[in-house]
């Protein structure tokens, strides 16, 4: 008797074309084989940007001269500002900062033209929204060469002898919120909204497919419970791991990396508690539109993506090309990023926050909505 | 349990319902009607639309046609009272493994809003033999308990009409047995029971009987009306080498069908003479011992289930 082999092509080639077989009917699969490369690579070609241009700058023109005009026309060719509004006064340009609209206000103060004729080196003021100290760094340094550059163009003739070695007018820089620009203030109250989308989009995506794929779905569409039942009972108890998750997080940052907490708690829980209902609300769709757990487990990855990298957390928005914000700006955890780091970097009361309050509480009933249309009652 | 649709006409009352899923046609025009204390048989070949079916009865599927009452509530729009009022159990075992025996029962009971939850299913551990292992994970139970567990769970919000698919596949015929003693004892009570099965022991046992094939129901009735109804005649044929027998016989007039019983020959025929001519000569020939048999269930199904596997076929060519 030959002794059997001990490795039989044959065998494993058999195998190997299972699983190819097996591979090809997993139509999720296939599609997040392909579909993943693909928006890794759009999202990282050409999305990010670690050296932002163009952001948002707003000016408090309180005085107008050609200098000025110069000097803003200076900023606007640098690249790095897009001067987007003209503000009456100091206070509409703080709140426009807090809101996030802007993360630049020029402040030309009203006796600027003058104080410069006279030779008495007056200041511009320009204040930064430093919640990302990496955003702004770039920008920020540009400044004294923008001022230089005005110098030589403007100041000629008459006026020639105030551009000597040293600067005819300073630029102030206040930086707003982080004024040390510790990255950690930044990035531990954006680690919330990636912990709590993460871990519960998947938990909740598999919650239901979970159902599904142990034939207990049938069992449970056979009594008389109602679909709004089941998708909000079987919530609950993720909202209750997602407000313990949020509190690890905010421990955290207080205690490991001393991250200020300027805003008031209970603003920061009612953010998070409306997060976490979006994110379930995501998951519970997710685990409809998914066969099984696998479909599920990938469609949360495929989900989580683009909200790692639009949203704010990893690169600095301002700094992506329109068409990424505007994948942005669709997100739950942009407006999420936003609320947190406003509440505990700017202290942002409820009036500030609202901007970025009402369109998370759209997404959440329009994905909830989606959720209870896509939760099939029957098994059609 | 004082809703008066239910007392008056059929439990089951369903007409030309239709079910495609994608272009396959798995129900062809149902009729069925099942009424009040009825064991009904629900027979066919795998993939035949019996899940199908049930599923439709009890509003877990929308019938792509057709009308139909279950338990006088209509089928398409009130599937909310009939999962109030009906007890289904699935093919497969569809509780929770990674809850224990008590946890399932309670979490049912909730399901259907129950009063003396605690006290219900407190009886049903009891009637089940499962009280002193209430704490015990559903999962790690074997096949009949599960099957005896699902009853008993289905059976807690005291349902008028239970619909049972395949309740007793990959049980051993004790429990088997034990578990239509007490789907008798319930039909006795006045609950319906509609259930599907592909053993003929328990077909047998059943009031009414459906057979369907291919979507198609072929017939209905009482087992006997179903064997009369094919108008079959059936001899039995003793002895050695039957393989080789039948395939011979099979070509002969008057015989459609042969079927091997232990060391017997079941030959069934539609034409009665011509098919004891040819079997008389065939033992004359052969000198096997030949004698007229009753049409049993099974013959009558194997013949249905031919004749329509040949409609199927004409059809699809």
């Amino acid at each position: 008797m030959s002794r059997p082999h001990p490795f039989s092509i044959a065998r494993w080639w058999s195998i190997v074309l299972k699983e190819f077989l097996q591979l090809k009917r997993d139509r999720v699969t296939f599609g997040m084989i392909v579909g993943v490369p693909i928006m890794q690579m759009l999202l990282f070609g050409f999305a990010i940007n670690t050296d932002p241009h163009h952001m948002p700058t707003a000016v408090i023109a309180q005085d107008n001269s050609e200098f000025t005009r110069s000097f803003v026309a200076a900023l606007r060719n640098s690249d790095y500002f897009r001067i987007v509004d003209s503000l009456p006064d100091e206070q509409s340009g703080r709140a426009a900062l807090a809101q996030g609209k802007v993360l630049f206000v020029l402040n030309i103060p009203p006796d600027f033209t003058r104080k410069l004729v006279r030779g008495e080196k007056p200041s511009l003021l320009i204040e930064a929204d430093a919640t990302d100290p990496t955003a702004m760094s770039a920008a920020l340094a540009a400044v004294p060469q923008l001022v230089q550059s005005v110098a030589d163009k403007d100041l000629k003739g008459a006026l020639a002898h105030f551009n000597g070695s040293a600067a005819p007018f300073d630029v102030n820089v206040h930086r707003l919120y982080n004024p040390e620009g510790i990255t950690q203030y930044n990035v531990v109250p954006g680690l919330m909204g990636v912990v709590l989308s993460m871990t519960l989009v998947m938990m909740t995506g598999l919650a239901m497919t979970r159902e599904r794929e142990r034939g207990t779905m049938e069992n449970l569409l056979a009594t008389p419970v109602r679909p709004i039942e089941v998708i909000t009972g079987k919530i609950v108890p993720y909202v209750v791991i997602g407000l313990i998750q949020a509190t690890i997080i905010l421990l955290g940052a207080r205690l490991v990396f001393h991250v200020p907490m300027v805003g008031s708690l209970i603003a920061v829980y009612c953010a998070a508690l409306l997060f976490i209902a979006a994110s379930l609300m995501v998951g519970i769709t997710l685990s409809s539109l998914a066969q099984n757990q696998l479909q599920a487990m990938q469609l949360t990855v495929f989900y989580f993506l683009p909200n790692i990298l639009l949203s704010g957390f990893m690169f600095p928005f301002q700094g992506m090309p329109l068409w990424a914000q505007y994948i942005g700006n669709v997100l739950p955890l942009t407006y999420f990023n936003r609320l947190i780091r406003g509440i505990l970097l700017k202290g942002n009361g409820w009036l500030d926050l609202w901007p970025s309050l009402w369109p998370l509480m759209i997404f959440t009933t329009v994905v909830m909505l989606i959720a209870i249309k896509f939760y099939r009652n029957t098994l059609d | 349990m004082t809703d008066a649709p239910a007392d008056a006409g059929p439990v089951i009352d369903v007409h030309g319902l239709n079910k495609h899923f994608g272009d396959k046609h798995v129900v062809k025009d149902l009729d069925m009607q099942v009424q009040r204390g009825e064991i009904y048989g629900f027979l066919g070949p795998n993939g035949s639309g019996k899940t199908t079916s049930i599923r439709m009865m009890c509003g877990l599927l929308t019938p792509d046609s057709g009308t139909g009452t279950c338990l006088g509530f209509d089928i398409r729009k009130q599937s909310a009272e009939i999962k109030r009022h009906v007890g289904y159990m699935t093919q497969k075992f569809s509780y929770w493994d990674d809850l224990t025996i008590r946890e399932n029962l309670d979490f049912i009971a909730r399901m259907y809003e129950m009063k003396d939850r605690k006290q219900k299913v407190d009886q049903a551990l009891e009637s089940l033999g499962l009280a002193s292992r209430a704490k015990q994970l559903t999962g790690s139970l074997s096949g009949g308990w599960k099957q005896r567990l699902a009853l008993a769970a289905c059976m807690l919000h005291e349902p008028r009409l239970l619909l049972l698919d395949e309740p007793t596949a990959g049980v051993d015929p004790t429990a088997r047995r034990d578990f239509w003693e007490e789907l008798h004892r319930l039909a006795a009570q006045g609950i319906s029971v509609l259930v599907s099965t592909h053993y003929m022991d328990e077909a047998e046992r059943c009031h009414k009987l459906a057979y369907i094939a291919y979507g198609s129901l072929l017939a209905q009735g009482t087992a006997q009306e179903i064997i009369d109804s094919q108008q079959l005649t059936t001899w039995s044929l003793r002895g050695d080498n039957l393989v080789q027998l039948g395939s011979d016989l099979r070509q002969q007039p008057g015989v459609d069908q042969t079927v091997a019983f232990g060391n017997a020959l079941h030959i069934s025929g539609k034409d009665a003479d011509a098919l004891e001519r040819t079997l008389k000569q065939v033992a004359a020939e052969r000198h096997l011992q030949l004698e007229p048999a009753e049409t049993s269930l099974e013959d009558v199904f194997i013949y249905m289930m031919k004749q329509s596997t040949d409609n199927f076929a004409e059809a699809g060519a």
